[in-house]
């Protein structure tokens, strides 16, 4: 097992270059000037160039590439282009806040959506599993910024018992785990968990459907052991394909809550990838995706290191 | 079923904690004597100096945070507002050399750090934009300002309350110009070491001080108790500065109780605004939204007869109707209120009939239609509602005889088609493009769009006009250093435009700004800058 998991390990370095390459260039292919959306409308071409020589943006693409690459070995992303700020900077402040809402968005999406996904695997056929299955496809379905706005406009504007807006009171740099703060969290949390939830619904139902019908339940019960000692098998051999759903449904709220942050103004990795995209702030896209990109990567390696350990029948392959 | 009562009592108990959270939560209380504004911009407008954010940026943190060696009059709703003194209590310009001007200083004013501003902050100032063997140049900054004194040559202390400034040429515009640049501490900046680290505690002559700074979240300002103007110390105690771009986050933040002032609402929350209880403040401003017609070769806006056509065929108060009431007609490039209106014959009001007659003369009509391709743009600011607008443009034209095509573009990128100009590739053949203009100063509202030297790429003529009596009417204005005389002599600029129906103009906008009940005091000015100093909390 120890070889499976250096060998995946050593996986992680081509895809990690691959994964510099893709978040640099791309952000090339988009026409337009590096500058033009930070100076003034009338900007002198000399002083332009100026800036662009002070970006590095006046050297060829590949020179660019090698230095932003040694740059970031070292640790820095550079500087944003819009306000200055260290991009390493920036996401120090993003990541917590997007991990804590994604962190959140799925616990709370994996509650429901395990328990909703069990109650319909295991009363197939009956209503119960009619309206489960129907939850799980509205939340699939759902466009998450359409039903944040939806929320905010019940639960903000029209009754006034939970913020609108914002991560609470004096922002990033002020949160606190008390109630003033975590009443901001509440709105953004269960829109960013309809969609995990939907698909943990379904997974959850198709694997508890699958398990039941194999022998080994039907001699649990001929053994004449309790639902309950049942159940704790069936959730035993659900457990791995449930944990890497709920891996890649991380990795997705990490990087995909773009425009529930931007509907709640949640200043995470989401919203910062907004403003630099909206801003043309290359240095800020490259170092967000790069890191994003890095964190989905870290995660799949965790997740299958994870599978290995809890799944005898992975260890063996 | 022991098993599906242990599904529903984990349910159940999720259930339980998020009802009482909800019902636990209340409105958050806000501190008296605390302005929360909900800005448009993405983010903090730069703290350093000078702000980014185009005029928001000026308004909200520039202006607060800084002053110009001249400054806009904020003080009334009524009148236009003029320059008035504000580190420089006078101004004026030699009259045996007129590139050279001369500022006296205002003597005993403080930066917020405690040091003095004298002659050498000026220098220190200007150097950092213009001087690049100058340590505290800025790049970034001079990108964000310096094309706003497009003709500077030197600034040259005289004794520690005189400078002198010399332009290449003479100008009579710079005034108007120097206004925009703002003056920052040197003392500040040489124990911060570099303006990134000044940024996070500037130091500045404005009514207020920074006292909080979170990138793209917040900024929190404190009255600077010793302004040098007694009448601009602020009356609350304090004002955060939130970045709203989304404008339904901007009006949910409102309603429910989070922000007490939001800038911009969409037209069509107003209503609900104001039956919530919510005050809606507005007031024209300098401010004309337009199409900017192409006048390269084989341009259908060649023809005097299919631009006057078009002027007359807009359902002006259709379209004011559609911004919720909050616009003017516009009537020329500028209000008839301003001293620079003029006396235009050509009356831009809705004549289907004459419209038609002139593109029947032109040799056009709705079988018949000329094409004509406009660069617009989804969004951007002052844009209003750029693509209904354009829609409703759109249709009103089609009734005449113009068939428009519309290449939509992201605000960037139609910014970057209309400094390239009209014959560049990235305009992809479009005979206009829509973009809104400020018309706060001369240069900003006729001079770059109208002078044949400034065709794009050297300046903003998007459109290559050129008429040899207009560049001598500009020329003589920039020359002419009587205020009320050059005021004159714009007029007839503004006169020959809407004569010549250069653009097609549509609205003024109003600016409209939501504010709860309990914010008292606000003047809107007829200006792209406002005063926050007389606003209190009731």
């Amino acid at each position: 097992m120890l070889g499976y998991i250096i060998s995946r390990i050593l996986y992680v370095i081509p895809i990690s270059l691959g994964v510099t390459i893709l978040a640099f260039g791309l952000v090339h292919i988009a026409p337009g000037d590096p500058l033009d959306a930070v100076v003034g409308a009338d900007a002198p071409a000399s002083v332009v160039e100026k800036l662009k020589a002070d970006y590095g943006f006046d050297q060829p693409i590949p020179v660019q590439y090698a230095r932003w690459l040694g740059r970031a070995l070292s640790g820095d992303l550079g500087r944003s282009v819009t306000n200055n700020q260290p991009v390493v900077e920036a996401l120090a402040t993003a990541v917590p806040n997007t991990l804590m809402l994604a962190l959140c968005a799925t616990f709370l999406g994996f509650i429901v959506g395990a328990s909703l996904g069990g109650l319909a695997g295991y009363y197939q056929g009956t209503w119960i599993d009619k309206v489960a299955t129907g939850f799980g496809v509205t939340g699939v379905s759902i466009p998450h910024y359409w039903l944040g706005i939806v929320l905010v406009i019940i639960f903000a504007v029209e009754l006034r018992v939970l913020p609108a807006t914002g991560i609470g009171p004096g922002g990033s740099a002020g949160w606190q785990f008390d109630w003033e703060h975590i009443k901001h969290l509440i709105l953004p949390a269960i829109t960013l968990s309809v969609i995990p939830c939907g698909i943990i619904t379904r997974t959850v139902r198709a694997t508890v459907a699958e398990i039941l019908s194999q022998d080994f339940v039907q001699a649990l019960h001929a053994k004449g052991l309790l639902n309950n000692s049942v159940m704790l098998h069936v959730v035993k051999n659900a457990a791995p394909t449930v944990l890497a759903v709920m891996g890649l449904q991380l990795g997705y709220l990490l990087g995909g809550s773009i425009l529930v942050e931007t509907v709640f103004n949640w200043p995470g990795t989401g919203y910062l990838l907004n403003d630099a995209i909206f801003r043309r702030d290359i240095p800020t896209l490259q170092g967000t995706i790069l890191v994003l990109a890095m964190f989905f990567v870290v995660l799949n390696l965790a997740v299958d290191i994870l599978q290995t350990l809890i799944d005898p029948r992975m260890r063996r392959t | 079923m022991s098993t599906i009562s242990s599904w529903i009592g984990t349910l159940g108990r999720t259930a339980g904690v998020l009802a009482v959270s909800v019902m636990l939560a209340t409105a958050p209380a806000n501190a008296a004597g605390t302005l929360r504004i909900g800005m448009t911009a993405n983010d903090v407008p730069l703290t350093w100096g000078q702000p980014d954010n185009g005029f928001e940026g000026f308004r909200f943190v520039g202006l607060q945070l800084y002053d110009g060696l001249i400054n806009w009059d904020l003080s009334s709703s009524d009148k236009p507002s003029g320059l008035i003194p504000g580190l420089a209590e006078s101004w004026s310009v030699d009259p045996d050399d007129q590139t050279k001007w001369t500022f006296n200083l205002r003597k005993g004013v403080k930066f917020h750090d405690g040091s003095e501003f004298n002659a050498d902050a000026v220098i220190f100032n200007i150097d950092k934009q213009f001087n690049e063997d100058s340590p505290q140049y800025s790049a970034r900054q001079a990108s964000l300002v310096n094309f706003r004194m497009p003709g500077f040559k030197s600034v040259t202390k005289v004794d520690d309350y005189t400078v002198v400034f010399e332009t290449t040429t003479p100008d009579s515009f710079f005034p108007f110009q120097i206004c925009y640049f703002l003056m920052a501490s040197p003392a500040a900046f040489e124990a911060a070491g570099s303006w990134e680290e000044f940024a996070k505690n500037p130091s500045g002559t404005g009514p207020f001080t920074l006292d909080v700074l979170t990138a793209r979240e917040r900024a929190e300002l404190v009255p600077f108790a010793d302004h040098w103007d007694e009448t601009r110390i602020p009356k609350v105690d304090r004002v955060v500065l939130l970045p709203l771009p989304d404008p339904s986050a901007r009006t949910a933040a409102l309603l429910s109780g989070q922000v007490d002032w939001i800038e911009a609402p969409a037209p069509d929350a107003i209503p609900r605004i104001k039956s919530s209880g919510f005050q809606v403040v507005s007031n024209v401003y300098p401010h004309v939204w337009s199409w900017h017609l192409s006048r390269v070769e084989g341009s259908p806006w060649n023809d005097i007869r299919v631009r006057k056509a078009a002027n007359l065929a807009i359902d002006r108060p259709g379209i004011v109707q559609l911004l919720g009431g909050y616009a003017v007609e516009a009537k020329g490039h500028v209000t008839p209120e301003d001293v620079w209106w003029g006396s235009p014959s050509f009356e831009l009001k809705t004549d289907i009939e004459a419209a038609k007659a002139l593109m029947a003369e032109a040799g056009f009509s709705p079988e018949n239609p000329v094409k004509v391709k406009m660069s617009i743009s989804a969004s951007g600011s002052g844009q209003m509602l750029p693509l209904q607008m354009n829609e409703y443009i759109q249709q009103n034209l089609a009734e005449i005889g113009i068939e428009v095509e519309f290449d939509v573009v992201e605000w960037q990128a139609l910014l970057d088609i209309w400094r390239a100009g009209a014959k560049a590739p990235q305009a992809n053949g479009s005979h206009g493009i829509n973009v809104s203009y400020t018309t706060q100063d001369p240069y900003s509202s006729f001079t770059r769009f109208l002078r044949s030297d400034l065709a794009a790429p050297a300046g903003v003529n998007f459109g290559y006009y050129s008429d040899p009596e207009m560049d001598a009417l500009l020329k003589q204005t920039q020359l002419t250093f009587d205020p009320v005389e050059r005021d004159a002599i714009l007029a007839k600029v503004h006169t020959k435009e809407v004569d010549e129906a250069l653009f097609v103009w549509v609205v003024h906008d109003v600016a409209p700004r939501a504010m709860g009940e309990n914010v008292k005091g606000f003047q809107p000015a007829k200006n792209w800058f406002q005063s926050l100093s007389s606003v209190y909390m009731e």
